[in-house]
Formats: C-alpha cells, structure tokens, sequence
C-alpha cells in the first residue's frame, strides 16, 4: 500500500531525528535543514543513506542518486554561475534537476551561497513523495 | 607518524565486514593519566573512551578504505553514535568488528560492535556500539585540493595492511 503524505512526513521527521540530532519538535515543514537544524555536509550523506533505508521495500528499492536529492555536483559548470550567482540556465537546471526545491523566491537574489537556505523539510517530504510515485 | 589503535586485522570480508583486534598494556603510558591516583582514590587504568572510538574508526576505516583498493582517501567525517557500556582494563583485549552499512562515491556508513576479552572471565562480553560516517576526502573537496599522495593509508598501516594481506608486500601508499 502506498504511503500517504502523513506517513512520509513522519518517516522524514525520524531521519531527520537521528541524522542530525535535532528535537522531533523543531522539524516542521518550513524548517530549512542548515540554517534551522543545523545541518553540515556529512550530514546530507547521511540523510540520503538514511531515507534510503527508510523507505526501501525489498520489491522496490529507494535508490537516490548522487546530485538527485541535494544539487552538490550540479552548480561546478562555469555557465551556470556567474560571480557567484546562478545564471538563468542555472535556475532552470534547478528547476529540472531538483523540482523538489522550491526556487521561486531564491531566484529574486540567486546567490549561491544562499541556495542551502532553500532546502527545508517540506523539500525532503516532497522529494520521496515524488520518487515513490514514480 | 600516526597513532595507531589496533594490532592486528583478524577477519575480512571485502566490501562487508573487518574485525580487528587490540591488547590494551600498562606499557601504554596514557593508562597512567587514565586515571591516576587521586587523594584517596587509587589509580584505575582504563582504556580511554575516545581512544575505543578511533581504535573503531581505524577498522571501520580501512573497510572502507580496502573497496577502492585504499586509493581514496578516507576520512571518518561523522560520529553517528557511540554507546560504550564497559570498561576496558590493561591485560584485556578490544574487538572491532566493523560492518559497511551503504557505501557510495561520496562516503560510507558503518555499523560496528565492541566486545572485549577479559583474561579474568575467560570470555567475551560486549562493550559498545558505533556508527559512523566516512567522507571520501577528493570527491567533497569543496575547493580545496589535497596532496596526490594517500596520506590517510601511509606508511603506519602499511604493517597492518600487509600483515591481513589485504596490500601486497612492498606496494607503495602512492602506487
């Protein structure tokens, strides 16, 4: 049977829990993962191990791809920033790459640097929602 | 020159599991600090918790070391957790058995137990748990370059590597 929204908010909520340390209570949907719960690098590694274990069924696996969940590789290509901005091809990347990230408002003012302040837990919840529809 | 916490690899499955061992001595001078008398209270050698930690990481390490052939270098990045429910005394010796839980291009998770033998018991009995995080150093550079040379698997494991055979004699850290 198919997870419901509820369910996968709560699997998300658990990861979120033991990968990073934080209350149960801080992890809202809004919440974004570095600058709310204190997410550093390692810690995305450890995220994308733990949502795979979470949400692995031994008839369908949950395999995340390297760049699928957190955009770490994508943004090297010279094109896609420019002084430390994300061109236009680049929010478009974005777009395509992870429609899970809600960009609109980081688009106003694409710095780089900025773009980890996007990522939120309602990020996370929509990404495996998405992924196990497919 | 690096710090090395365990003697010997003693089981290896590749891409699974290491077990290694250590003999914790009175010759290590640290058991004197750890602790040292005080007052009234005699002294009372115990292995240093964090001291188990690396002696984890070490074997834990090289597990995940060894998938690549040890040409990446490999750095333990994260404690997830640490529970060590025992102590470990001088003339006892430390088991780590390491198990790789998910390894990718950008790290590995690991989940290993602690047990240690206890001359006195004539038997194993369970210390701890520890999981941990790895980072391949080169694929999460962030900018910065590292020397071409492996310094996480040099010259100090070349002895331990050798020994459980898991490098062939006279390979170089660099080759």
């Amino acid at each position: 049977m198919a997870k419901s929204r509820a369910d996968i908010e709560a699997d998300v909520r658990d990861v979120l829990v033991d990968a990073l340390g934080v209350d149960e209570d801080d992890v809202v949907s809004t919440a974004t993962l570095k600058g709310d719960l204190g997410a550093e690098s390692i810690d995305y590694l450890d995220i994308v191990f733990r949502l795979e274990k979470k949400f692995s069924t031994p008839e369908k696996p949950f395999k995340i791809a390297q760049g699928e969940l957190f955009p770490e590789n994508l943004m090297t290509d010279p094109s896609l920033v420019e002084a430390g901005k994300v061109t236009a091809k680049g929010i478009a990347l974005l777009k395509e790459k992870v429609p899970h990230v809600d960009v609109s408002d980081f688009e106003k003012d694409p710095q780089i640097t900025k773009l980890p302040n996007f990522f939120t837990v309602k990020s996370l919840c929509d990404f495996v929602e998405r992924k196990l529809g497919a | 020159m690096r710090w090395m916490w365990i003697d010997r690899v003693i089981a290896f499955e590749p891409r699974k599991r290491l077990v290694a061992v250590k003999n914790v001595s009175l010759a290590e001078e640290h058991l004197h600090q750890h602790f040292a008398a005080q007052g009234a209270l005699p002294p009372c050698p115990v292995m240093p918790n964090s001291l188990i930690l690396e002696g984890m990481a070490q074997t834990a390490g090289i597990l995940v070391g060894s998938v690549h052939d040890f040409r990446e270098k490999v750095v333990l990045a994260k404690v997830v957790s640490a529970v060590i429910e025992r102590d470990i005394n001088p003339g006892e010796t430390i088991r780590y058995d390491a198990v790789l839980e998910r390894m990718d291009d950008m790290g590995a998770s690991t989940v290993g137990t602690v047990d240690r033998f206890s001359f006195a018991d004539n038997a194993w009995a369970p210390v701890g748990r520890i999981e941990l995080m790895f980072s391949h150093l080169d694929q999460n550079r962030a900018g910065t370059e590292f020397p071409e040379e492996n310094f996480v698997f040099g010259e100090n494991f070349r002895t331990l590597l050798e020994g459980a055979g898991l490098r062939k004699a006279g390979v170089s850290s660099a080759g």
